[in-house]
């Protein structure tokens, strides 16, 4: 089907059909996966924001001769950026963007198939979001425990855990069905025709990631239930003066936490496995072996959590185990590396702002990787753990890795949502800065953690100073990079020209729409009969 | 608006997704009963010995009849049956409600006996008893939440049948409500054996 036989009707974009409701409660009560995903983008693109200025604020605190908080302003600020980053950012971002707004599209589906569930997902979301900044200035104040709430002394700490941590919990409930919502859609509204197999790797993305978001996140569930009910009526769980074990809490937190950051990474993946193809002008290599990776990482790394908790006080033989797991993990996700860099291989190269990001994804997130291999390593942790080595190495994998991969699926798939065209010149240069920036920011942590610089500290010895600001003064570079990109992509959906159905020249389902779909996103049901990424297939471009 | 074409079968699989995340759920305190047993054998079976096996053995009864009234009242909306349906369905509630109300007494006669988390009388005893309680209220608090819950869903199907809103010709409401309600069930056939039963 081509854009020209869509057009029958008048066309109308999604986001002007006058449906149910009018004005601003067609987008509060909507159930179109489009809609959805766009509540989410904003809603998400405003924590992170406030999340990314806490950061910034940190860093100026590290400035020399000018502090700018007490100690425990610092302890509240790294924790709820923490809170906010993990918990309302990285974890939903993805899945809940582009698996909301394109997933459905891309298996030829009509909707998500609970559409009034998508949308209690996302009212989960902001009330869990609500209580966490509530927390923040009621009842005792910002909490100080950093994000992993570690007991005992989150049983301690005078300031607002409970609500804290209740509304962990609420956005577990949001993950949750947002996970099967996922995988129930795509059990059973794939398009006649769209076997797994012809499914794009997107899709395989957000398909492992629901089922780690299904099996991993009721863990956590229970275990901020249970610091919630040990806070306000004291059972003694986790309370190791009533006979608790803070190792199990330990246990029990990771449990969910690692595999966690497989919710983070495994949907950005999918993205790039979609973007390589397309600015290679080739199909992907090695595919099959991709779309098991994925369910690899999620399986695999579900077995991993205890790396987390080598100088915890587990047993070595937990340690030795959990260690092997470990370096298991670096397999599947080398596959995917290596099939990406074979894609590229006698490809026809085109250098956009998607691929860009895409590429810099490989090199960032392959140093958070490796540095994960020595963190992962038994006795190298003794020395590195809670440095600004660790520190580090979660930025570059969470930031560098599900960051940048964000960020590539904005570039790739803004045109779409919006109909607009950003301007590619002034992407590539917003790119160019947040790039330098990121590295010269955090590659300096990873040599402090090296040189024994402790993290959470608001203040450091004076023979960490040079390194300390080198690593400001790339903050600083890398937040212009993000305003100078989030200003382009921004103006461009108010200013920008008008966005081709098929920008990129993409095999898959969403580029045979026009830019942006309508409500109904395909006026009859398409029938695949060819892969996601058969660019040997000569056909004419819309 | 599509929700109304969502055919029975994505919703069955939608609601065992769900089912399977509350049995992990569940799964984290069973790790935690797990450990904590084998750490302290010996006050887990005192524990245990404080409890009445008389008000557990008569709820495991009332949960497991409730399961029957619930999957009879599924085969009578099949059978297109209405009256049966919401005869059922009430006996289900109110078996609910009987649950709940041994549970009061249960919890009730525990803290008259100074048997509640920070008590004089817990405080003093050993850890593992101080822990066995802990999990005991939290196990079976979490259940009768699950419990609560499932009265109300159960409740809101009733009024669908009385209603003529749910009636054979869309019966899967009703069947996964009932899932649900054997799920809660099912847990608590668990916990019975584990608190009560096991010394």
């Amino acid at each position: 089907m081509t854009h020209a036989d869509a057009l029958h009707h008048e066309y109308v974009p999604y986001f002007a059909d006058k449906g149910k409701y009018p004005g601003i409660l067609g987008w509060l009560l909507a159930t179109d996966h489009k809609r959805i995903g766009v509540l989410y983008l904003v809603s998400i693109f405003t924590f992170f924001n406030v999340a990314v200025l806490l950061g910034v604020l940190m860093r100026v605190n590290m400035i020399p001769g000018h502090p700018i908080m007490t100690a425990q302003q610092y302890n509240a600020m790294f924790t709820v950026h923490g809170i906010i980053q993990i918990f309302l950012v990285v974890i939903p971002a993805v899945p809940t963007i582009f698996g909301n707004f394109f997933l459905p599209i891309l298996i030829g589906g009509r909707d998500m198939i609970f559409p009034r569930l998508n949308l209690f997902t996302f009212y989960l979301y902001l009330l869990g979001a609500t209580l966490a900044i509530v927390s923040v200035f009621f009842g005792g104040g910002a909490v100080d425990t950093g994000w992993t709430f570690y007991v005992p002394f989150s049983l301690k700490t005078t300031v607002n855990v409970p609500l804290a941590v209740f509304a962990v919990f609420i956005l577990g409930m949001s993950s949750i069905l947002t996970g099967i919502n996922i995988v129930t859609t795509v059990h059973q509204l794939r398009a006649p025709g769209m076997g797994f197999f012809k499914m794009p790797l997107s899709v395989w993305g957000f398909y492992a990631t629901a089922w780690v978001q299904i099996l991993a996140t009721p863990i956590i569930g229970i275990t901020m239930l249970l610091v919630v009910v040990e806070r306000l009526f004291g059972i003694g769980v986790f309370d190791p003066t009533k006979g608790g074990d803070p190792l199990l809490y330990q246990h029990l937190f990771w449990i969910y936490s690692h595999p966690a950051v497989y919710i983070m990474i495994l949907p950005a993946m999918g993205v790039i496995s979609d973007i390589f193809p397309v600015f290679s002008r080739k199909n992907i290599y090695g595919y099959k072996m991709i779309a098991f990776s994925s369910i690899a990482i999620a399986s695999v790394g579900s077995l991993v959590w205890g790396h987390h908790m080598y100088v915890s006080g587990q047993s070595d033989t937990a340690g030795i185990i959990f260690s092997l797991i470990t370096f298991l993990v670096a397999v599947p996700s080398a596959i995917k590396v290596f099939n990406w860099l074979a894609t590229m291989y006698k490809g026809s190269i085109q250098i956009e702002p998607p691929f860009l990001y895409a590429l810099s994804f490989i090199f960032l997130f392959s140093i958070g990787g490796l540095t994960g291999l020595m963190l992962g390593a038994l006795s190298p942790d003794v020395q590195l753990h809670n440095t600004y080595f660790v520190v580090g190495h979660f930025h570059y994998v969470v930031f560098g890795g599900m960051g940048f991969g964000l960020f590539a699926a904005f570039h790739y798939w803004l045109p779409k949502m919006t109909g607009r065209m950003y301007s590619k010149k002034l992407a590539i240069i917003a790119w160019a800065i947040l790039f330098v920036g990121f590295n010269i920011f955090y590659f300096p942590m990873l040599i402090l953690g090296w040189q024994g610089m402790p993290r959470r500290f608001y203040n450091y010895l004076p023979q960490y100073t040079d390194l300390q600001q080198l690593t400001t003064m790339g903050s600083f570079i890398m937040v212009a990079g993000l305003v100078f990109m989030m200003a382009v992509l921004v103006w461009s959906v108010f200013k920008g020209a008008k966005a081709p159905s098929n920008p990129w020249g993409g095999k898959t389902l969403e580029w045979t729409l026009p830019s942006p779909p309508e409500t109904e996103d395909f006026e009859e049901t398409p029938i695949i009969t060819r892969g996601p990424y058969d660019f040997n297939v000569k056909e004419q471009s819309a | 608006m599509s929700q109304h074409e969502t055919s029975g079968e994505g919703g069955r699989v939608g609601i065992w997704l769900f089912i399977s995340t509350e049995i992990l759920l569940f799964g984290g305190l069973f790790l935690l009963y797990s450990m904590y047993r084998l750490k302290n054998p010996v006050e887990f079976h005192n524990g245990s010995l404080e409890l009445s096996r008389i008000f557990g053995t008569i709820n495991t009864c009332i949960l497991i009849t409730s399961s029957l009234t619930v999957a009879l009242s599924i085969h009578a909306i099949l059978r297109g049956k209405k009256r049966q349906t919401i005869a059922y369905l009430i006996g289900t509630i109110g078996l609910a409600f009987c649950f709940l109300i041994v549970k009061a007494f249960e919890w009730t006669e525990k803290f008259h006996h100074g048997l509640y988390p920070n008590a004089k009388v817990l405080s003093s005893k050993a850890h593992g008893e101080i822990l066995y309680f802990g999990l005991y209220y939290m196990m079976t608090g979490l259940h009768a939440v699950h419990v609560i819950v499932g009265i109300c869903v159960l409740s809101v199907m009733l009024s669908w049948v009385i209603r003529n809103k749910l009636t054979s010709n869309n019966p899967a409401y009703l069947q996964n409500a009932g899932l649900y309600w054997h799920l809660v069930d099912l847990i608590w056939i668990f916990l019975f054996p584990l608190f009560y039963l096991i010394t």
